[in-house]
């Protein structure tokens, strides 16, 4: 409840600057528009990429850049972690008797990030239509999943990267790379890397469970079990078990930088 | 006054703006893994379209890697999100008043400013990400140029890239003035640029319809033209007419972003003091 108040707040806020509120949702729109037509160029140009087809590929990208905005939107309070450890305010969030995950998720919510939401979800219909599946609930529910699971699986990385600040101070310019450039590289079917980024990426961080994973079940490729292949995004989920337990002793190592 | 006391200031602009830069070699070495990182990302993907093809593509693999890592390398000179806070921040919060006081004019010493930067922070990336690129095996890693002719024109090309940028980004400071803030202005026009510039995807693998619109606007003239002369797939006399275009558009956004940031500065009203 208190998460909604925060919510209303920020909202707020963010409404006194109207102007650059909408140029930054037209970017946004605009960067996530532009990606998907270098895909679609590439696409043009090569008709298919290690046996992945552009109506694949377009279910990765819109799954990717889904899945990103609900993260960067629900939890832009960790993605922006340095600022409140480097300006000594999280200390105040320590003293209150709320949850501290809670605080931290209320201190920052960026609306505009939906602009890539609603790109996401234009070329999702594009995809479903052209990927020759057969739909059935099951595989409905599939895709829902994949869109939350990568959803959850990039907040655990952000929390990840917020805990890594406790150390660091100063933000980790290097934790884009698997924040943003996750989202980047989960944008094609992630076996077009090669075998050893494929391990990394599903087994280390496991953005393989809201791309090619559950698309093999999707597309009727799976070998052995297709159970397994249909509940990856779910197992992917479980990954902000980890996560949260780093960030938890990221906070009990905290001191504080004053104020 | 001579040229020599006329150019002191710049010089000294110049050194302190590298001598500042030199300082953040954390910073650098986050960039520098981050930037082959990336590097290293796109090759593959590149490569994996590549293997795939059935035709024949318009740009032989090679010297498409040898772009990714020219644009890796050459990202703080020709990359326009890369823009200069303390600037904005001057805009923004009025201190561009004391700037004005100087006998100093405003336009140049913000762009001898803005290349002494871009100038700084890539001269402490490029040399380590070339050295990887160079050590990759063969179908990853980054060629020599073809020749001493192209090397030398990709040198001069590269310099003229730079300044586009700069040109570039006073429009993105002058459009600061308007709109009181930077973020909007520098990430709608590095939104734009990333893709037209070919930062995305090289343009020759463009369809023929887009190259044509892409050819009219200046973008093209800060990444695609100098990384496609280096390895030769801009060469003889569409590298030379490619290099025309690109101290035409020099000139052309040196003197109107002249005009256009005077014409801010006019109307910019100073509040309090």
């Amino acid at each position: 409840m208190i998460y909604f108040k925060y919510l209303r707040m920020q909202l707020r806020s963010a409404a006194i600057y109207r102007s650059s509120f909408w140029m930054t949702l037209v970017t946004q729109v605009l960067f996530c528009a532009l990606g998907f037509a270098s895909m679609a160029i590439m696409f043009d140009r090569f008709d298919t990429v290690a046996g992945w087809t552009f109506a694949e590929a377009a279910m990765c990208y819109a799954a990717a850049f889904m899945a990103f905005s609900i993260a960067e939107c629900v939890a832009r309070g960790f993605d922006m972690f340095s600022r409140l450890v480097v300006s000594g305010d999280f200390d105040r969030l320590l003293v209150r008797p709320r949850g501290l995950a809670l605080q931290v998720l209320g201190s920052s919510f960026e609306l505009t990030r939906l602009g890539r939401l609603f790109v996401g979800g234009a070329i999702l219909p594009f995809a479903v239509r052209n990927l020759g599946v057969v739909w059935t609930a099951a595989k409905a529910a599939v895709l829902v999943m994949m869109i939350l699971s990568g959803a959850v699986i990039f907040i655990g990385v952000f929390m990840v990267s917020a805990a890594l600040c406790f150390v660091t101070i100063e933000g980790l310019e290097v934790m884009n790379v698997f924040t943003d450039g996750g989202r980047e590289i989960a944008s094609y079917p992630l076996p077009i890397y090669g075998r050893t980024a494929l391990r990394f990426f599903t087994f280390i961080l496991p953005y393989g469970c809201f791309n090619y994973l559950p698309l093999m079940y999707l597309t009727g490729r799976t070998t052995g079990s297709a159970a397994l292949y249909a509940l990856s995004p779910l197992i992917g989920m479980l990954y902000i078990i980890p996560c949260a337990f780093v960030w938890k002793m990221g906070v009990k190592r905290y001191l504080s930088t004053g104020n | 006054m001579t040229i020599k006391e006329l150019a002191r200031p710049y010089a000294s602009m110049f050194r302190v703006q590298l001598i500042a830069q030199l300082q953040h070699r954390a910073a650098a070495w986050a960039g520098i893994a981050t930037q082959f990182f990336f590097g290293f990302v796109f090759v593959m993907m590149f490569s994996a379209f590549y293997r795939d093809g059935t035709v024949v593509p318009p740009m032989p693999l090679d010297r498409l890697v040898a772009y990714q890592w020219l644009k890796q390398s050459c990202l703080m000179i020709v990359a326009l999100w890369s823009q200069d806070g303390e600037l904005s921040d001057q805009i923004v919060s009025g201190s561009v008043a004391y700037s004005l006081c100087r006998p100093m004019e405003l336009y140049s010493l913000w762009a001898a400013r803005l290349i002494a930067n871009r100038i700084a922070r890539w001269s402490l990336r490029c040399v380590p990400v070339l050295v990887f690129a160079a050590l990759l095996p063969a179908p990853y890693g980054m060629i020599p140029p073809p020749g001493v002719g192209a090397a030398l024109m990709f040198a001069l090309s590269l310099a003229l890239a730079l300044l586009v940028v700069v040109g570039l980004s006073m429009y993105v400071y002058t459009l600061t003035f308007v709109m009181m803030s930077l973020t909007g202005p520098r990430l709608l026009v590095s939104t734009l640029s990333d893709f037209a510039s070919g930062l995305l995807i090289p343009l020759p693998l463009m369809p023929d319809w887009l190259q044509r619109i892409l050819n009219l606007l200046p973008f093209r003239y800060t990444a695609d033209v100098p990384f496609r002369v280096y390895s030769g797939d801009l060469a003889g006399a569409a590298a030379a007419e490619a290099i025309g275009l690109q101290l035409a558009w020099v000139i052309f956004l040196g003197v109107t972003g002249w005009f256009a940031f005077r014409a801010v500065l006019r109307r910019a009203v100073i509040q309090g003091g």
